[in-house]
Parts: structure tokens; C-alpha cells; sequence
């Protein structure tokens, strides 16, 4: 399918999507919104694909909203169109896991971006933040939420409050990514991650990815509870009797997603 | 593009950089700052430029900050507040140097002086003058090392001898400069620019790609520890792999000739 915002394309197991506005640091625009939406809804219909990445440009991930864009926009025309919110609402509920390559800026809805999404892999030039406070306004795509959750809220307080970006180091230092890696090699990373997941039961990881994200969401012996029925009902699955076998056989399994 | 304080000429692959206010031994008011700034940010995106020389018009390298330009503060008695002349200059300049993926040689000409020795340390190598001295210079005016001073004193010489040169500022001659390893080369004053010539020149003709990836590994080696270090090598390596120079270089092994590099 042709998009004029973001390319996609798929390697193997793997679906990529990159964002694709150079000229504008793959600043978030309105029509790149609904093409990512479409393009999650692709790879999310295609049984192929079992693991994602998300990536933009060395130079920029996303350096945010489009702001020329937003600028002439009302309260009431934000509220009516929900903005950005059918995008956050898709990749934050979307089933198979989602691998960031973040390189560059990623900024304001980028960083919001990015923590919408799994499992972070970062170049070393990467620089993340949450710069609303200096145009006057705030996170409003779950920044403060999703931040607050990943580095705490003294962490989260300052960057929000001042618009202060860290770099890639201290990212993975606060655990809001899990590696750091040359700028030559965070795409190659992110599908050496992405091809590891991929080649896992589907079954499982979608399970498990939604058991980690409710732990966002409920009390620790209600999260608890729901883990071990997510994992009995894997009992059910083709996939953990291939996958016990092949451990007890000493060989490599293979997954069916069934 | 011309600037006022700061020359520089492209020649066979290397950017020769000259600070230039020789009357002043070269100290840095702001333009000057400004300048350096300019010509290297330039000189780190033209693919042309394959190695960097910094060196001194006149009698000094640099004698660093210019305090006269701030005389009128201190006349007044009133606190310098030097934290943003770092940030905004010496900062920038010593990061850039360090995180530019190309050879950068300090040809030490004369005298140098606190952040004139930052700048220096800052350079990959260091080719001096026999009339060269080298000053750490801070403590004399009662300050504390900046521009990275302290940073590459330390891992050069090692806590002991660093500490003994900031905290007595005694400066340090050519020879003593060379038996600390503080330079790489001395060579009498009128050989120094054919000297160094011909080490640019050589360098300006290497793989630039694998000497970025060497800096890097260095530069990360410095601070991190061993693990990280082994991990960093081999992502490096990996991309140093997939360079043409790489090929070349092995190509020509094989041929027993001399490779011919073009920096990619």
C-alpha cells in the first residue's frame, strides 16, 4: 500500500514501519497519524507478521507534533478530532509487540510515541524529551503518564517542568530504554531484537505482552491472579507442547502461533 | 567562508586551522570562540576534509580565555561569572573536536596556556615545537581547570602528576612535555609545519571511516568499563566490516601494494 508519510515494508516475520517526513524532523502530522493507524491495521490483520519496529530517520525518530499544524487549532477542534488520540489508542492496544529504533530527536509526542511502544532500542545520539513547557503548553499523548511510570516521578517532574532532554546513556540508565548501541547499528539491533521475538510463540508473547502492560493498571495481587490464568490457558496452545518437546528433545522449536 | 579571528585553508585533504590573533597570543574573546566553532562544525561536514590541524599564528598556540576583554568587570570587583563563557565556548569546541569522526593534530607552535591547553589535550595528537610550553595555567589566577583539562591531565598522566600541575601551575618545557607523554612528537621549531604536513597528509589518505570508529572506541574506552568496552569494540568493528576502505585494505594486503583508500 503507498503512503505519503511513512514506508512500510515487511523482512521475514518482521513489519517495519518508518516514519518518513525528513523535511520535518518526522514531525507528527495529522495525515501521518492516520497512516500509521492504517498501517498498524495491516500488519495487524497479516498473520506473518509477528513482531513490529518503529523507527524514523538517524537524525530524528520524531521531534513531536507537527507544530505548524497545531498552532491555529481550537479546544474545541482538538477535542472533536481527539488529535492524536486514535493513534495513541491503537499502538497502546495493539496486540503484537512493537520494537522502537529510536535514533536522533524524539521529542514531545515522538518520546510519547516511543513509550507507547515495547521494547526500546536507542543510538547513541538519541535525545529524548518532553520539551510542551516551552511552547506553553503540556504533554498531552500519556507523556506525563507513560513517563512517570518508566523514570519515576522526580525524574519525569523535572524533565516535564523544564523541557530538559537526556541523552541515550541516561535513557537506559533510568530504564526508559534497554540498549544503547552505535547510530550505525540501532536499526540492525531493533530487528535483531524484533527477528528474537518473532521467532518465539506468538501465543505466548501476545499474552505476555498484555500481562506486563496490566501491571500499569491493577493491584499487584489482582495483576498476579491474572498472570497465572493467562499462563494455564497456555497449556492450551500447540505451541507449549511443541515448544517443551523441543527442550526436552534438545532442539530448536518452531512456533505456530496456534 | 572568511572569519576575523580564525583561518583556514583546505589542503590535500587537510583543513589547516590557524587561531589567529597573534597580538594577542592568540587568547579567545568570544569571536574567536565563535570562529572556531564555525570552521570546525564546516570542516566535520565537508567530506573533503579528511584530517584537521589546529595550530597558532605567531609566537603562541593560545594563551586561552583573554581576560583583558573582561577587564572593566574586574576592575569593578564585581564576581566573573565564568560558568557560561565554558558553556557557551570552550564546551562545545573540546566536545566537537572529541566527537568528530576525523584525525584533528594539535600543532603546538608556542606557548599554551589553560584553555589553550584544553584545546590541545582535546586534539588527538600533538605535534610541538621545541619552543613550545605548556601551562596550566588556572591555578596562577586562582581558577580551576576547565575546558577538559583536568579530564585528559588525568588519564594522560595520571592522577600523581596531574594533580601536581594544576595545583602548581609550573610550566612544563618540550622535553619534559614529551617524557610525559603530554605530546606525541617535538621537532625543532622550523620543522614543525613540514612535520606535521607530512603526518596529516598521511592520515588525510587513511581509511577516515575506521579512524572515526578508532576515536570513538578510545573515547568510549576512557570512561566505561571493560564489558561495555568489548561490546562497543564489536559493534564498531561490525560496521567497520561493511566499509569499501575495509576491502580495500584487505585486497591490497593480499596484493602486497599499498592500499588507496577514499574515506568510506
Amino acid at each position: 500500500m503507498g503512503y505519503e508519510t511513512i514506508l512500510t515494508s515487511k523482512l521475514g516475520n518482521v513489519g517495519i514501519i518508518t516514519l518518513n517526513r525528513p523535511q520535518a524532523m518526522n514531525a507528527l502530522s495529522t495525515k501521518l497519524v492516520a497512516e500509521m493507524i492504517s498501517a498498524l491495521s495491516e500488519f495487524e490483520k497479516d498473520d506473518e507478521v509477528r513482531c513490529l519496529v518503529i523507527t524514523g530517520s538517524e537524525r530524528a525518530f520524531s521531534a513531536g507534533a507537527d507544530i505548524k499544524e497545531m498552532a491555529d487549532m481550537t479546544a474545541v477542534q482538538m477535542t472533536m478530532t481527539g488529535h492524536f488520540f486514535p493513534l495513541w489508542d491503537k499502538v497502546g492496544r495493539f496486540p503484537k509487540p512493537i520494537v522502537g529504533a529510536l535514533s536522533g530527536f524524539v521529542l514531545g509526542g515522538g518520546l510519547e510515541l516511543a513509550m507507547s511502544l515495547d521494547v526500546l532500542v536507542a543510538s547513541e545520539t538519541t535525545q529524548l524529551g518532553q520539551p510542551e513547557i516551552d511552547i506553553g503548553v503540556m504533554p498531552g499523548g500519556g507523556g506525563t503518564q507513560r513517563l512517570t511510570r518508566a523514570v519515576g516521578k522526580y525524574k519525569a517532574m523535572e524533565m516535564i517542568l523544564t523541557g530538559k532532554r537526556i541523552g541515550a546513556e541516561e535513557a537506559k540508565t533510568l530504564g526508559l530504554v534497554s540498549r544503547v548501541v552505535p547510530k550505525e547499528a540501532y536499526l540492525l539491533e531493533a530487528m535483531k531484537v524484533a527477528y528474537e521475538i518473532a521467532s518465539k510463540s506468538p501465543v505466548a508473547i501476545r499474552l505476555a505482552k498484555m500481562a506486563v502492560n496490566k501491571a500499569f493498571e491493577m493491584g499487584l495481587t489482582q495483576g498476579i491472579d491474572f498472570e497465572r490464568e493467562l499462563f494455564y490457558l497456555l497449556f492450551a496452545s500447540e505451541d507449549k507442547e511443541e515448544g517443551m518437546k523441543a527442550f526436552m528433545e534438545k532442539r530448536k522449536p518452531e512456533f505456530k502461533g496456534k | 567562508m572568511e572569519h576575523e579571528t580564525v583561518k583556514a585553508e583546505l589542503n590535500n585533504g587537510v583543513e589547516w586551522i590557524w587561531l589567529n590573533r597573534p597580538d594577542k597570543l592568540n587568547a579567545f574573546n568570544e569571536q574567536m570562540g565563535d570562529d572556531l566553532q564555525e570552521v570546525l562544525k564546516e570542516s566535520e561536514r565537508r567530506p573533503d576534509v579528511r584530517c584537521l590541524v589546529l595550530t597558532g599564528e605567531g609566537r603562541a598556540f593560545s594563551v586561552g580565555e583573554d581576560l583583558s576583554t573582561n577587564r572593566a568587570t574586574y576592575d569593578s570587583g564585581k564576581p566573573m561569572l565564568l560558568g557560561e563563557v565554558i558553556k557557551k565556548k570552550y564546551n562545545p569546541i573540546v566536545g566537537r573536536i572529541r566527537r568528530m569522526e576525523k584525525p584533528v593534530i594539535a600543532a603546538v607552535n608556542g606557548v599554551t596556556a589553560g584553555a589553550g591547553l584544553g584545546l590541545a589535550l582535546a586534539c588527538d595528537l600533538r605535534a610541538a615545537s621545541d619552543k613550545a610550553t605548556f601551562h596550566e595555567a588556572f591555578i596562577k589566577v586562582g581558577l580551576a581547570p576547565d575546558s577538559g583539562t583536568s579530564f585528559w591531565l588525568t588519564r594522560i598522566l595520571g592522577l600523581g602528576k596531574a594533580l601536581e600541575i594544576g595545583m602548581l601551575g609550573e610550566p612544563i618545557d618540550a622535553t619534559r612535555a614529551f617524557n610525559l607523554g603530554l605530546v606525541n612528537w617535538v621537532f625543532p621549531e622550523g620543522e614543525l609545519m613540514m612535520q606535521v604536513t607530512k603526518i596529516a597528509e598521511k592520515l588525510a589518505k587513511g581509511p577516515t571511516k575506521a579512524i572515526g570508529l578508532t576515536k570513538r572506541a578510545m573515547n568510549r574506552a576512557v570512561v566505561v568499563d571493560m564489558d561495555s568496552s568489548l561490546e562497543y569494540e564489536m559493534y564498531l568493528q561490525d560496521i567497520a566490516g561493511r566499509t569499501k576502505d575495509h576491502i580495500e585494505g584487505v585486497k591490497a594486503f593480499f596484493d602486497k601494494r599499498d592500499p588507496n583508500f577514499i574515506g568510506e
